[in-house]
């Protein structure tokens, strides 16, 4: 039995198209991108190619990329640039209570150091910020509002685009702006990633999770927007962001960017993907499938919801030790248990949502693939039940 | 994934050993907490033997267990269980979470506290027997 992999939110593997644009960047076109000699400008077309590919597809200028290591850094370079380059005094920074924590921990450290004033806005029980909720928290001296696109662990899809209207709105009024950062990290693949449709000021991306290399990602940040860089040295992106330039990784993040591109088909309301589409057949299955089980239901809301991610608590039956048992089916999934986080703390996301900690023990995320196919969700089907009812069988609760 | 445990946590956690209840059992302890994630209620049937020293000893003939709780948690309960059995209570007293764990092998480190809930619960259903007999 081949080996199933529904942690594709976590990370996925490197598209073959992908590493085949990249490998000549290694060893072959090795130039420093900064260079004027002929190894340099070679390197140099490159990036600027790839830059401007990924341009079009965020809908913004090239000038508008700054290249980086990944979604963290990204999310740090967002928030922690616009804080200490903003004029205020003690500025204020509204975000979500469910944010990845790349984007969480950064300014509660902010706040722990004395630096800004936060809010912590909670979802729903669906899974969902209300954009009421965030207008309300709206103070004379917020600078920014970080939200993601859609939640990584149980892939609810946020109303950014509502959200960046509001803001639109209110800054008409204010003597200082208030930007909009989001965290599309997990969005790109199927959702509509148009930087002006969002009203985004800022937005996070990350290769390795649409099938191209780790250790890259970019930050876009909309002309106009005063953004302190965080690392310094030979001046590179724009001077936003020191460091030799990860042309492989560049070229690999475009090539990835360009099968979606070419993949993607908008439907009508501009949301769901062709490819989407599909793969929320297979997802509903997933979900309806695990259903059966008894005592099990569904964490986030079904209908906006990421066509990867199926997210379900089973009570009485403890999120790793089910993994455990499903890794020795070959299956690989993730958990919210506190068993796993190393803190020992069940999700911050589920909490968030008013989710009792035992309703987060055991708790499933499944997230498919390009590579998905229905006989494995079929094999997940069949799988699960005997695996939560001898679970069952050893827990003290009946 | 199996690879962050060792060889004797999997083949516990695969087959525990002593798992279920004890109908009538003489005590009865429960450790850890829903809220936590792991709970363990731990069932203990106690007999007296003779002894080398002059009194009949007490000991645990029996031994049961069901574990609400990750991997770590249910083969640390069905190792407890094991090295508890047939010991004399002053004996099963005696055990430690540091013990449980040498027997344990390899885990990670941020699941030494299934150890010590698993001597824990052997400690509470010690005690629970204690308080039944004392009342009788």
């Amino acid at each position: 039995m081949k080996k199933i992999y529904l942690d594709n939110a976590a990370t996925t593997p490197t598209d073959p198209s992908v590493l085949n644009a990249m490998l000549p960047y290694f060893s072959d076109k090795f130039g420093n991108a900064s260079s004027v000699h002929l190894f340099g400008q070679e390197a140099r077309g490159a990036v600027d190619n790839s830059r401007h590919a990924i341009g079009k597809f965020l809908n913004c200028k090239s000038t508008e990329i700054i290249f980086t290591s990944g979604g963290s850094e990204s999310d740090n370079l967002a928030i922690k640039g616009v804080i200490e380059a903003s004029e205020v005094n003690k500025p204020h920074v509204i975000t979500s209570a469910f944010e990845h924590h790349a984007v969480l921990d950064t300014i509660k450290e902010l706040e722990s150091d004395g630096k800004i004033e936060a809010s912590y806005i909670k979802p729903n029980r669906e899974g969902i910020v209300e954009v009421s909720n965030i207008e309300a928290a709206i103070k004379e001296n917020t600078v920014l509002v970080s939200a993601m696109y859609v939640n990584n662990e149980i892939g609810t899809v946020q109303p950014i685009r509502s959200i960046g209207q509001m803001l639109e709105k209110k800054n008409k009024g204010r003597k200082n702006r208030i930007y909009f950062h989001t965290d599309a990290v997990q969005s790109a693949e199927y959702f509509d990633m148009n930087v002006d449709t969002l009203h985004v000021d800022l937005l996070t991306m990350s290769a390795h999770k649409i099938y191209g290399p780790k250790g890259i990602g970019l930050l876009y940040i909309r002309t106009g927007v005063s953004i302190k860089h965080q690392i310094v040295g030979g001046g590179q992106e724009y001077k936003k962001r020191a460091g030799t330039e990860n042309v492989a990784g560049i070229i690999g993040f475009a090539a990835a960017v360009s099968v979606i591109a070419s993949e993607a088909k908008q439907s009508q309301d501009g949301i769901a993907t062709a490819p989407g589409l599909a793969m929320t057949r297979l997802r509903d299955k997933l979900i309806d499938g695990l259903l059966e089980i008894p005592d099990s239901f569904l964490n986030g809301s079904r209908e906006h919801r990421s066509p990867a991610n199926a997210n379900i608590s089973f009570m009485n039956a403890e999120g790793e030790a089910i993994l455990l048992n499903l890794d020795m089916e070959d299956i690989a999934a993730s958990t919210g248990s506190a068993c796993t986080s190393g803190s020992l703390a069940p999700s911050h996301v589920l909490i968030s949502m008013g989710k009792k900690p035992q309703e987060c023990h055991g708790s499933i995320r499944f997230t498919l693939g390009r590579g998905t196919t229905e006989k494995e969700i079929d094999r997940v089907i069949e799988v699960l039940p005997p695996i939560i009812e001898k679970l069952r069988k050893m827990s003290p609760f009946k | 994934m199996s690879d962050m445990y060792g060889e004797k946590v999997m083949d516990h956690f695969k087959n525990p050993r002593n798992l279920g209840e004890i109908e009538d059992a003489d005590g009865i302890g429960t450790v850890g907490n829903p809220n936590c994630g792991d709970v363990m209620k731990i069932y203990i049937r106690v007999e007296s033997r003779k002894s080398k020293v002059e009194k009949p000893e007490e000991f645990i003939a029996d031994i049961k267990f069901q574990t609400l709780g990750c991997g770590a948690a249910i083969a640390s309960s069905s190792i407890a269980t094991e090295l508890v059995k047939g010991k004399s209570i002053e004996e099963a007293l005696q055990l430690s979470s540091k013990q449980i764990a040498a027997e344990m092998g390899k885990f990670p480190p941020a699941k030494y506290h299934c150890s010590i809930l698993a001597e824990e619960g052997i400690r509470s259903a010690i005690e629970d027997y204690r308080k039944k007999i004392s009342k009788s």
